[in-house]
């Protein structure tokens, strides 16, 4: 059984045709295989998130996760880099620069020499949010939203995305089956908000999956956390695996 | 020189010359000569989060290698039905584990970034057979985590038919970590202590953590005896002691 | 949940980093998730300085109970600091 992943920190261009650092992990197979593009939660392009990149093409996929704070803070600790795109003004990243991001990784993705041409996008937290812009934006084949706040619910006064248009008023353009996996502790998205945007894809009559876990909070996939929930992480990964697995088969 | 890293299942030769499957995880091009870690696998077996553990530690860089200590009774065979085959067998045999550490040692030795040192690591089950390697072979770093029976015997009706080694402490080769945590039963404190005591009376260089609210376990990411914190700080204080005694 | 809601204030003064001492510019105040501390969220202080790049940087990552105590301690000093010592 050959099943060799090779996992290594790469270029890709990005929005508006930036180089931009991005980490890859992909099966040796000539397969062909579905690619995955992966958007890092808040805190940033770090250890657990890469791992979750590699454990996707353990899972037999191409994952490309961009680091989205590269210009800001390039070749910094994840979390110095964090913190250098808050400082600057710079989170939450702009919306047309992270659909920029995810079209420059897919069409690095579509570039492998094994890819099948089917593309999907998962995140978490911002991420979460993140993904279903790109899944709104682009021509994508599958999308999994992973708590992502903010997709629905009037951000509070003086927050950085007041005023911004209400990402599920583009649910009609939802241009891919989407799984949304919640916990049913958090509060952004709660089980108000969650329940907005089921009511939202039902009536565009988009292909969807949702699974809350009960008792599970915001980052609960997130496995150097306080936040991480064991049995709810693992349920969620058999959902995310069979999700592309349904999707981006060739 | 890239931070590229290659993982995938390898045969290698173990215990009797026999060939058995084993995980490997390795920097490509890391720029340097790098040390070898012996993955030795928890009970429930040669399974996913093991091999994350692995490329785990190819992304610190260092090459390392899971021997499957269950491919002789169940090649092929999913990770809990293997490990359901052998723990009703009583467990694999002390001079086995010996031979397939030895057959991962030589595995690692052979490969063309290895620097000549090699560490042994195991969970659970596997920090006891992470011990026996430690006392068994020509090794240069031993961890330890939360092995049972090191001290001790296994209560009536465990099916584990494994004896004590801390009378044999005083035949370590190495220095030796020890991660433990405080709401373990096996080991409990006590029997921590024992062995830390043990390897004091035998003048051994060792280093011992008991962590709070942890109990056996905490590494293991898909359960819910995992404890972020623990495993966190645990792996520093892994890459910390691998640092200091697999460096070239 | 990820707040993303950021206090920036210019500081005048040095931290200690990994590398030494440095002099700060910027302080960032925001109650988010950690990335370090065991706790859901945690008040987070970046103390800055964006001319030297990202790494200098100290960070903190409080309970919010701790915060508001530290904010008490604070404040009690500079109270009872003798005036004119600035």
């Amino acid at each position: 059984m050959y099943d060799a992943v090779l996992s290594e920190t790469i270029t890709i261009t990005g929005h508006e045709g930036d180089a931009i650092e991005a980490y890859s992990a992909r099966p040796l197979t000539p397969g062909p295989v579905g690619g995955v593009v992966v958007l890092h939660h808040l805190p940033g392009y770090d250890r657990q998130t890469k791992e979750f990149t590699r454990s996707l093409a353990v899972g037999g996929f191409n994952a490309v996760m961009p680091n989205l704070y590269a210009r800001e803070a390039p070749g910094a600790d994840p979390d110095d880099a964090m913190a250098a795109a808050r400082a600057q003004g710079a989170i939450p990243i702009a919306d047309d620069r992270i659909v920029g991001e995810v079209a420059g990784a897919m069409d690095y993705l579509k570039g492998l020499s094994n890819a099948n041409g089917k593309i999907g996008v998962i995140g978490h937290c911002s991420g979460g949010r993140q993904s279903f812009l790109a899944a709104v934006s682009l021509p994508l084949d599958a999308a999994v939203d992973c708590y992502g706040g903010f997709v629905v619910g009037e951000p509070p006064a003086g927050h950085p995305l007041q005023g911004w248009e209400p990402v599920v008023n583009r649910t009609p353009d939802l241009s891919c089956p989407l799984l949304g996996l919640f916990g049913s502790e958090d509060v952004q998205p709660g089980p108000a908000h969650v329940a907005e945007l089921e009511a939202a894809l039902k009536e565009a009559g988009k292909t969807y999956r949702f699974r809350t876990y009960e008792g599970a909070n915001h980052g609960f996939m997130q496995v150097d956390s306080a936040r991480y929930q064991p049995q709810s992480a693992v349920e969620a990964w058999a959902e995310i695996l069979g999700w592309f697995g349904r999707y981006l088969a060739a | 020189m890239s931070d590229a890293i290659i993982a995938e299942t390898v045969m290698i030769a173990g215990h009797g010359g026999d060939t058995i499957e084993a995980y490997s995880a390795r920097p490509v091009d890391p720029g340097r000569q790098v040390g070898g870690v012996v993955v030795i696998h928890h009970m429930p077996g040669y399974d996913e989060g093991t091999k994350e553990i692995a490329r785990t530690f190819a992304t610190r860089g260092y090459n390392a290698v899971v021997p499957n200590l269950y491919y002789r009774e169940a090649p092929g065979a999913s990770p809990d039905d293997a490990a359901a085959v052998v723990r009703a067998a009583g467990g694999v045999p002390d001079d086995r584990l010996v031979g397939d550490v030895a057959g991962g040692m030589t595995y690692l030795k052979g490969l063309p970034t290895a620097n000549g040192k090699t560490g042994v690591i195991g969970y659970c089950s596997g920090g006891r057979q992470s011990f026996l390697a430690g006392i068994s072979l020509p090794l240069d770093a031993a961890v330890d985590c939360y092995g049972a029976f090191v001290v001790g015997t296994p209560p009536e009706g465990m099916p584990l038919k494994v004896g004590p080694l801390v009378d044999r402490a005083a035949d370590l080769n190495c220095p030796l970590l020890g991660l433990f945590g405080a709401d373990d039963k096996y080991p409990s404190p006590e029997q921590v202590a024992e062995l830390e005591a043990a390897l004091k009376a035998a003048g051994k260089t060792y280093e011992f953590h008991i962590y709070e609210g942890a109990g056996h376990a905490f590494f293991s990411v898909n359960r819910p005896a995992y404890r972020p914190e623990a495993a966190v700080d645990g792996w520093e204080k892994i890459f910390a002691f691998y640092g200091r005694y697999l460096a070239g | 949940m990820c707040t993303y809601l950021t206090e920036k204030v210019a500081i005048s003064g040095s931290a200690k980093g990994a590398s030494g001492w440095f002099r700060v510019t910027e302080g960032s105040v925001y109650f988010d998730h950690p990335v370090h501390a065991p706790y859901g969220h945690t008040l987070n202080i970046d103390f800055l300085a964006p001319d030297q790049g990202p790494s200098a940087r100290v960070a903190v990552e409080l309970s919010a109970e701790s915060a508001r105590a530290l904010m008490k301690a604070i404040e009690a000093v500079l109270d009872s600091a003798p005036p004119g010592l600035e």
